[in-house]
């Protein structure tokens, strides 16, 4: 591949670092491959201010490479226990980018049962911090799959995190540190910036259609008249991608066949 | 001198039928699993399992029909994100369960910890978890007015822990990275169970240097267990890693056949037996650290 090729996978990390490129000295949580990669790429292309740990206990000085590594490789600069992580959380400093089953148009998320409640057809992983997450700092959500069993019409099936739906809020009040971010899928990038918060298109990704992005929505989208491409990695990141953060290309293993970024007209 | 050290079947004959019991550790790290072992052979039943932090713990007493109730914020085998075990028994309603968030559980541990009803929090607003668990909000009687979630105490009959050394009066180091809350399930629960990687004098503690690594005073603990190696298959860093290739054969016993084979060869076995099965103390010793 030409250096100034990209794939979409590439893309997408692009896509999702930008979501923490103006947050200063927070903690960034990357969970599953892209985000993280994400987290690191922020980190060391724009905003190297941003906190991270090696996903497990240990803040780092620089973002953890992903796949096998000598321990030696990890080099700490200070101590993120799970009590601390909770204790950063209820302070607000963190943005975390997630990867939930489902997302409605209010921005809630779902990764806990899929289908009726007391015999679900599928029990996934239950809503682990999702709640706290959501109500105390910034969220950014990552969606490999854009299509309306992800981005649901209605409410998503067990409401994980609380979302811009003024029928769920304490009082019908906007909590306070409510700060839904950005939408990131293989097909475009979504925001909350539309009116009452509505989910808008930001940006599409090279080769795909707004028609298209909404026609794999269950919700509808606000189409403002311009919408911009999703801007392409550029050689610094994709050599950071490549060389620093993902030396053995674990990322071509997250889309079907590791397509390209730009997509040819079909 | 006070001497708490139990064996598993003395361990096993200070639970009784109907019992909530709190599980420290986290997914598949430090789970106390030589003592769920022992409950899954023992004739215990209708337990109420409060497994926050939820890894093969869950998964296991689940597949043995030992849970009436599960009360939980996740369960996960880390490396292989969901545990079948669990899924089967949650998508077939095999249980009743309350669904907590990590945080709104640690705050309901803490309140059960201080005797207290409940704590407050914004943790689970907005969401559909509190209607769920029957939980209820309270205002601030403050200015400010705000509606807040009363996180309800969570007290458990027992906790079951495992940590690195202890000695016999119940003096504990937990030595891994993160001690995760061991420390509040402890101290919400009326009775606690510690199992040990090593039993030894309270001299070779290596007090005060590892004051940091104590994660509760001896007066909290109700029985110290000697367990070598009891965390496995979760790991106990930094004496030995999570068996990652044990895990996935335990996903994998999902058939009746093999999950009856598993059961007979893993958790029929007593511990010697069991140490034996998983290929003996050098080989857990030498399993590397796990990569995320």
């Amino acid at each position: 591949m030409a250096a100034h090729d990209f794939t979409l996978a590439e893309l997408c990390i692009s896509a999702c670092a930008e979501v923490w490129r103006d947050d200063g000295e927070v903690l960034a949580t990357g969970i599953t491959l892209i985000p993280r990669l994400a987290a690191g790429l922020a980190k060391l292309s724009f905003n190297p201010a941003l906190m991270m740990t090696d996903a497990e206990v240990y803040l780092v000085e620089e973002p953890v490479a992903v796949g096998p590594r000598a321990a030696a490789a990890i080099r700490p600069e200070g101590w993120m226990s799970y009590a601390r992580t909770f204790d950063n959380i209820y302070g607000g400093k963190r943005h975390a980018l997630v990867v939930p089953v489902q997302i409605d148009r209010f921005g809630q998320t779902n990764i806990s049962t899929i289908g009726e409640r007391g015999r679900p057809k599928a029990a996934l992983l239950g809503v682990r911090g999702y709640p706290g997450n959501s109500i105390n700092h910034p969220n950014s959500y990552f969606l490999p799959s854009h299509d309306p069993r992800a981005l649901v019409a209605g409410e998503v099936d067990f409401v994980c995190s609380v979302g811009y739906n003024p029928a769920r809020w304490p009082d019908g009040k906007q909590p306070p540190w409510l700060d839904l971010r950005r939408i990131v899928t293989n097909l475009a990038v979504l925001d909350f910036e539309g009116a009452g918060h509505a989910v808008r298109v930001r940006s599409l990704h090279p080769g795909v259609t707004v028609d298209e992005v909404q026609a794999a929505t269950g919700f509808p989208l606000e189409r403002p008249a311009e919408i911009p491409t999703t801007p392409a990695p550029t050689a610094e990141q994709l050599q950071l991608i490549r060389e620093t953060l993902d030396p053995r290309g674990l990322r071509a293993t997250v889309f079907k066949g590791d397509p390209p970024g730009v997509r040819s007209a079909s | 001198m006070l001497d708490k050290r139990l064996d598993l079947d003395a361990f096993v004959d200070r639970l009784s039928d109907g019992m909530t019991l709190g599980v420290g550790g986290w997914a598949t790290r430090r789970k106390p699993m030589a003592l769920i072992r022992a409950i899954a052979r023992s004739g215990l039943k209708d337990l109420t399992l409060v497994a926050p932090y939820g890894g093969p713990d869950v998964g296991l007493l689940a597949a043995c029909g030992k849970i009436r109730k599960l009360v939980f914020a996740f369960v996960s085998l880390d490396h292989l994100p969901l545990d079948p075990h669990f899924r089967a028994a949650r998508q077939a309603g095999a249980f009743e369960v309350r669904e907590l968030d990590e945080g709104l559980a640690q705050w309901s541990l803490r309140a059960g910890a201080m005797r207290l009803p409940f704590l407050p929090t914004r943790v689970g607003l907005g969401t559909d978890v509190p209607a769920e668990a029957g939980m209820k909000t309270i205002r601030s009687p403050y200015d400010d007015g705000e509606l807040l979630l009363a996180a309800p105490a969570i007290r458990l009959d027992a906790a079951l822990i495992h940590v690195h050394r202890a000695d016999q009066l119940g003096n504990t180091l937990i030595l891994s990275p993160d001690p995760f809350f061991d420390d509040l399930i402890a101290r919400a629960a009326d009775q606690v169970f510690v199992s040990t990687e090593q039993l030894v004098a309270t001299a070779e503690l290596g007090l005060p240097a590892n004051a940091r690594f104590n994660p509760f005073e001896r007066s909290v603990v109700t029985g110290v267990i000697e367990a070598p190696f009891g965390a496995h298959p979760t790991g106990a860093t930094p004496d030995y890693g999570i068996d990652v290739e044990h895990l996935k054969a335990y996903a994998a016993a999902t058939e009746p056949q093999a999950w009856a084979d598993y059961r007979t060869r893993f958790v029929e076995a007593d511990p010697q037996a069991y140490l034996e099965a998983v290929g003996g103390p050098a080989r857990l010793s030498a399993i590397p650290a796990p990569v995320y």
